[in-house]
């Protein structure tokens, strides 16, 4: 499947066939993230039943402390 | 002096007007390590009228490499952050009235440092301190801007009381230290790209430019090439504790109990008292001469290195124990030494 995440396009792994499992691809999934699926943000509760399709926009950012 | 921001008034944004606003201003930095020095050039640069700055750290060599206010004669010397970053800032702009703090900023201290404060930078390292900001900001109607980086990696929020979600509505609860630290070390062009971020915001805020804030949380991966930024205008929760309609300030009221803090990626803990003190040094200094440790002074704090382990103390009374991530370790050396 191919997705556009964070303005990219990019063809992901067939077993990756949720938002919980994308972060998890991406090594998210311990972080606190914000997550917008064809400019509409997720509830943070909703991440592990939303499926991806092809086409669709994602865009994550993650919070870090440094500084 | 009229040259002085003759650039900056030539930008038609701010003007003549604006840079009188910002002459104005006062801004307060929490942080002077690699976000906050950096912020802090800008701002005094640009002729801010009033800058404070707090720090509760010293300079060390591995900050050379991105703190921008810093030299190798502050490392040597091990100069508080707050002092040796003033004493550049003096130099950058004299016009400025510059005011530094060695102190760990918690809720008492942001209490007193608000008064008459315009805006916050945040240059913090954790979010303990991130969230009482944040609450300190929707209780007085301050706005702050969140600036962060590890790695390639940078992020930057800005958030304005009553308009904007605040950082307790996009984080929702974080359970207080519960975030693992970032040991992925960092490159100075992702320090620089989050202050540019920090400070343009600034100085939007600054000539009440509100219509060109960015009101998007942003990100990027300098190395990866990758940047996003989410519009989160409608994530502002009114169930929020922090600014929801019946907010708590639960930040506040948590912290009094935290008197120990691990330093992130430092091997470090750093141990409060209770009540602050007034530390005599010299007199600290006697009693550990009787020690077999090495001790070095110099009018801001105590340096005592004994076997792999360096305890630091302040004259508020704090102590940083480096050699150590074991919090009742570093408790039992202070004991040991200090008390």
């Amino acid at each position: 499947m191919e997705i556009v995440i964070n303005g990219e396009k990019l063809e992901i792994p067939i077993d990756v066939a949720t938002v919980s499992e994308l972060l998890q691809h991406y090594g998210l999934n311990q972080k606190v993230v914000i997550v917008e699926l064809n400019n509409e943000i997720l509830e943070k509760g909703n991440h592990q039943e939303t499926l991806l399709s092809n086409g669709d926009r994602v865009e994550m950012v993650h919070f870090v402390g440094g500084g | 002096m009229s040259e002085r921001y003759s650039r900056q008034e030539l930008f038609t944004p701010i003007g003549v007007k604006g840079q009188e606003r910002i002459r104005n201003k006062h801004v307060l930095i929490i942080g002077a390590g690699a976000l906050g020095t950096g912020s802090a050039e800008n701002l005094v640069r640009a002729g801010i009228g009033s800058l404070t700055i707090v720090d509760r750290d010293y300079v060390e060599w591995s900050n050379l490499q991105r703190q921008q206010l810093f030299c190798e004669n502050d490392a040597k010397k091990r100069l508080p952050k707050a002092i040796a970053a003033k004493n550049r800032l003096k130099l950058l702009n004299s016009d400025v009235n510059i005011t530094s703090l060695i102190a760990d900023v918690s809720v008492e201290e942001l209490e007193q440092l608000i008064d008459g404060v315009d805006l916050i930078m945040d240059a913090t390292d954790n979010f303990e301190t991130r969230m009482i900001i944040n609450d300190i900001s929707q209780k007085h109607n301050i706005p702050w801007i969140y600036g962060a980086c590890v790695g390639s990696y940078g992020i930057s929020y800005t958030i304005i009381p009553r308009i904007t979600p605040c950082l307790h509505c996009l984080m929702e609860d974080i359970p207080l230290g519960g975030l693992t630290c970032d040991t992925a070390g960092i490159i100075s062009p992702v320090v620089q790209t989050v202050v540019a971020y920090q400070t343009v915001e600034a100085l939007k805020i600054l000539v009440e430019d509100y219509e060109a804030l960015r009101n998007k949380i942003v990100s990027f991966d300098l190395w990866k090439n990758e940047h996003s930024a989410i519009r989160v205008a409608h994530v502002k929760k009114d169930s929020c504790l922090s600014c929801g309609t019946h907010r708590t300030y639960p930040y506040l009221s948590y912290q009094n109990r935290t008197k120990t803090a691990v330093f992130c990626g430092r091997d470090s803990v750093q141990i409060r008292p209770a009540v602050k003190t007034d530390r005599d040094l010299a007199q600290l200094e006697k009693i550990l001469l009787a020690q077999k440790g090495e001790i070095e002074r110099n009018p801001y704090l105590l340096s005592f290195t004994i076997g792999s382990h360096r305890l630091v103390v302040f004259k508020d009374g704090r102590a940083m124990i480096h050699g150590t991530n074991d919090i009742s370790v570093a408790k039992s050396l202070y004991h040991r030494y200090l008390s």
